[in-house]
């Protein structure tokens, strides 16, 4: 499952956070490492980017780089 | 002895609040060497020696954006006395992340805790003194909204750059990532020695695959293959890839000292709050709505309700002023050239522009609400999908949006942008956002023109560069401009009550800005255009502007104008004035039809246009290439004068062919 596919007020934990380059560091930086505990908050107006909830902040992401990180099975 | 200190954090963490606490007005806005990255310097009040540089808000030392590279480039290779690390206790895990790479730099450091008042107000506690220690930094908790525990902060950080105290900790990891960088170490030792920079950040870095430390170092052939090595052991052992190991290794470090020190048993206040804000301001039908009502607001509140009495009294202020000079020197007997120089060249010039000033203090007022409040972080959110059908990102927003202010901090914003083809594409962009200095203008046609309909006319303005801007955009994405648009990764900060020293120290330096762009290049301007109205080719001075320099130039280009409805020398002449500076078309035709006042102007410009000409002619000065201080920002951003000097013709040429399908359109329209 990847993290796009997640409806808001769900979540999961991360095992792989997929990209490259720059995209991929930005996500990294942010926090979003495997393991970690996301969740996502919301949608925006036009369905896109999304929110997500994670080490005690709010982050917003687009919804295609979103399904780059795939979410460990629950 | 002055101390050389650096201010490091977050976006969104206080930084500026805390800078403009330590240093009141006491500061200097410049750039950084070579790049348009802003750079605050100041002393610390009361501790004169210390300087302070306020580095940009970042969130990593990585490589990619322009703000990482001057932050990394000044730690490097200033090496300041100290670092002042501010970071937000409400947001502590994240937050660490740029201090763990800022420890490895070796230098003395302090970390200022801020929005511990958040953090206990909700409850919940930090263990500074087990944090601090852990860490091997001290940790100073500070409110810097509320000027709490600045003192503190000042004498901690006196305490460690005078005892030259590095932080005592570097080493965050264990396993195979400790030993890559050990082992790193070890072989680069001699390098890093070589180009002056701390062991420890160059190995990591190393171990990171930071293309710019590799570079820099310039190992032999035979080291990088033993880096390459080392890293794919560390790579296999771990089963996972540099980068991301290395930023689990971070976060692994701080997840451990937090869960030792950091008691979160709930979030925050602020934090509550912003969720139950954000169910209205980023709600699925209201969200848009809300926002293009608030900036209706804003508008109609900068430019009718509070901007309009302040102008007229200003506005009053310099007529009478004038007024006042031209009879002392008429009575003093000068030369009467000289009187017409100061009094129709500068006075008239300088003084109908700079009676504008009110309303650009206000739209940085309100601007800088909607960015201290974190108000314009949801304003992306909400609109990127938006801006990405043009090629952008929500973030490009933020650089448009202060377009409608000017066009010159609107250019030098877009370098918070990530990737060039955003950068550049935003930058050709936001000059069609109608920019305050147009609003002289609108001022004088609506007057002129539309005095029932002024905020109708206004609008619809703002709304057509808006669709320049998209139309070109699609166009530019689908020719010039193909290939991947910037990653959107944005964090959205807590709402918070923006800061009065903020906002008025904020308005204070655009403000300043403005005036001195007034006494600059618009004083030279109105010169230059007195002199090339006042003389003919021959050097003799005309008592008719008809017969002057700049009306034989005008005349040349006027004929291009007659397809657009205002074929007229004076209005092809301000057109070129304008370029100096957009307000210069209003003081331009002020002095080319001989009117004082803002009636007589109004009259004169009925010969001049038709109420449709008149329009056509507002969207032409609305689109066309800015004034010379934005093209010069656009030349600096864009890199070459070539690109500028073909952005400056695209937009030209837009605004030729939009008033030209205005004028004809309209026409066509009327007659029917």
């Amino acid at each position: 499952m990847t993290l796009d596919q997640i409806k808001p007020g769900n979540g999961g934990v991360i095992a792989v956070v997929g990209g490259e380059g720059a995209l991929r560091r930005r996500l990294l930086d942010m926090g979003l490492t495997p393991n970690t505990r996301v969740e996502v908050r919301k949608v925006a107006p036009m369905g896109d980017p999304i929110e997500l909830h994670l080490r005690g902040y709010s982050l917003s992401i687009r919804a295609e780089d979103a399904a780059k990180i795939i979410l460990k099975e629950e | 002895m002055s101390i050389l200190l650096a201010l490091a954090g977050n976006q969104n963490c206080g930084k500026t609040t805390l800078f403009n606490s330590l240093t009141g007005s006491n500061q200097h806005v410049g750039n950084f060497p070579g790049v348009t990255v802003e750079k605050k310097e100041g002393a610390v009040l009361k501790h004169r020696e210390m300087k302070l540089v306020d580095l940009p808000g970042i969130y990593s030392l990585s490589p990619y954006t322009a703000e990482e590279v001057v932050t990394r480039d000044f730690l490097l290779n200033e090496r300041p006395d100290g670092i002042i690390n501010i970071i937000d206790a409400t947001n502590i895990e994240r937050n660490l992340y740029l201090s763990l790479q800022l420890m490895e730099l070796g230098i003395p450091m302090v970390i200022a805790m801020n929005m511990m008042d958040e953090v206990r107000a909700s409850g919940n506690s930090i263990n500074i003194s087990k944090l601090s220690a852990r860490l091997g930094v001290p940790v100073i908790p500070i409110s810097a909204a509320h000027s709490e525990g600045i003192a503190d902060l000042i004498a901690a950080v006196q305490k460690t750059v005078q005892g030259k105290q590095p932080p005592s900790r570097l080493d965050f990891c264990r396993g195979p990532v400790h030993r890559a960088i050990h082992s790193v170490a070890h072989i680069v030792e001699d390098h890093v020695q070589e180009a002056g920079f701390p062991l420890r950040f160059a190995a990591s870095k190393l171990v990171e695959g930071d293309e710019p430390m590799r570079k820099a170092l310039r190992m032999s052939t035979g080291d990088e293959q033993i880096l390459a090595h080392i890293v794919r052991e560390m790579e296999e052992e771990l089963g996972t890839d540099r980068e991301a190991a290395l930023a689990d290794m971070r976060y692994g470090f701080i997840e451990e000292i937090c869960r030792e020190s950091v008691f979160r048993h709930r979030e925050t206040r602020e934090q509550v709050r912003s969720e139950r804000i954000d169910r209205l301001l980023t709600h699925k039908f209201f969200g848009i709505p809300i926002f293009l009502g608030m900036m209706l607001v804003i508008f109609w509140l900068t430019f009718s309700v509070i901007g309009a009495p302040l102008q007229e009294l200003l506005e009053k202020g310099i007529a009478a002023g004038t007024d006042a000079l031209a009879n002392a020197l008429a009575n003093s007997g000068m030369n009467p050239l000289l009187q017409s120089l100061l009094i129709n060249g500068v006075c008239a010039g300088v003084g109908s522009v700079l009676s504008f000033l009110p309303i650009i203090v206000l739209l940085f007022f309100f601007l800088s609400l909607l960015e201290d409040s974190g108000y314009m972080a949801r304003v992306a959110f909400v609109m990127d999908k938006l801006l990405r059908k043009i090629g952008l990102s929500g973030r490009s927003f933020v650089p448009m949006l202060i377009g409608f202010g000017c066009s010159v901090p609107a250019i030098m914003a877009t370098r918070t942008l990530s990737s060039e083809r955003d950068r550049k594409l935003t930058i050709i962009l936001t000059p069609f956002m109608s920019c305050s200095a147009k609003l002289p203008i609108y001022g004088m046609i609506t007057a002129a023109f539309f005095p029932e309909s002024g905020a109708l006319v206004m609008i619809s303005i703002y709304l057509l560069g808006m669709a320049v801007a998209v139309v070109s955009g699609l166009l530019l994405k689908k020719t010039l401009f193909k290939g991947n648009p910037v990653p959107f990764v944005m964090e959205l900060p807590a709402y918070r009550l923006p800061s009065f020293q903020n906002v008025v120290l904020h308005m204070w330096e655009k403000a300043k800005d403005f005036i001195r762009k007034a006494f600059t290049i618009i004083f030279i301007a109105s010169i230059a255009i007195w002199f090339l109205q006042s003389f003919d080719w021959s050097l003799n001075p005309v008592s008719d502007s008809a017969q002057s320099i700049l009306a034989s130039i005008g005349s040349l280009l006027a004929p291009l104008f007659v397809p657009l409805g205002f074929g007229d020398w004076r209005a092809s002449t301000a057109l070129i004035t304008g370029l100096t500076a957009k307000e210069s078309v209003v003081s331009t035709l002020s002095i080319l039809t001989g009117s004082a006042t803002d009636a007589q102007l109004s009259q004169a410009l009925g010969s001049l246009f038709t109420p449709l000409s008149s329009f056509a002619f507002l969207a032409f000065t609305v689109l066309y290439m800015p004034c010379v201080a934005a093209f010069a920002a656009s030349k600096r951003e864009l890199g070459s004068l070539k690109s500028a000097l073909l952005t400056a013709l695209f937009q030209t040429g837009t605004a030729y062919l939009a008033a030209l399908v205005l004028y004809q359109g309209g026409r066509l329209l009327f007659s029917l």
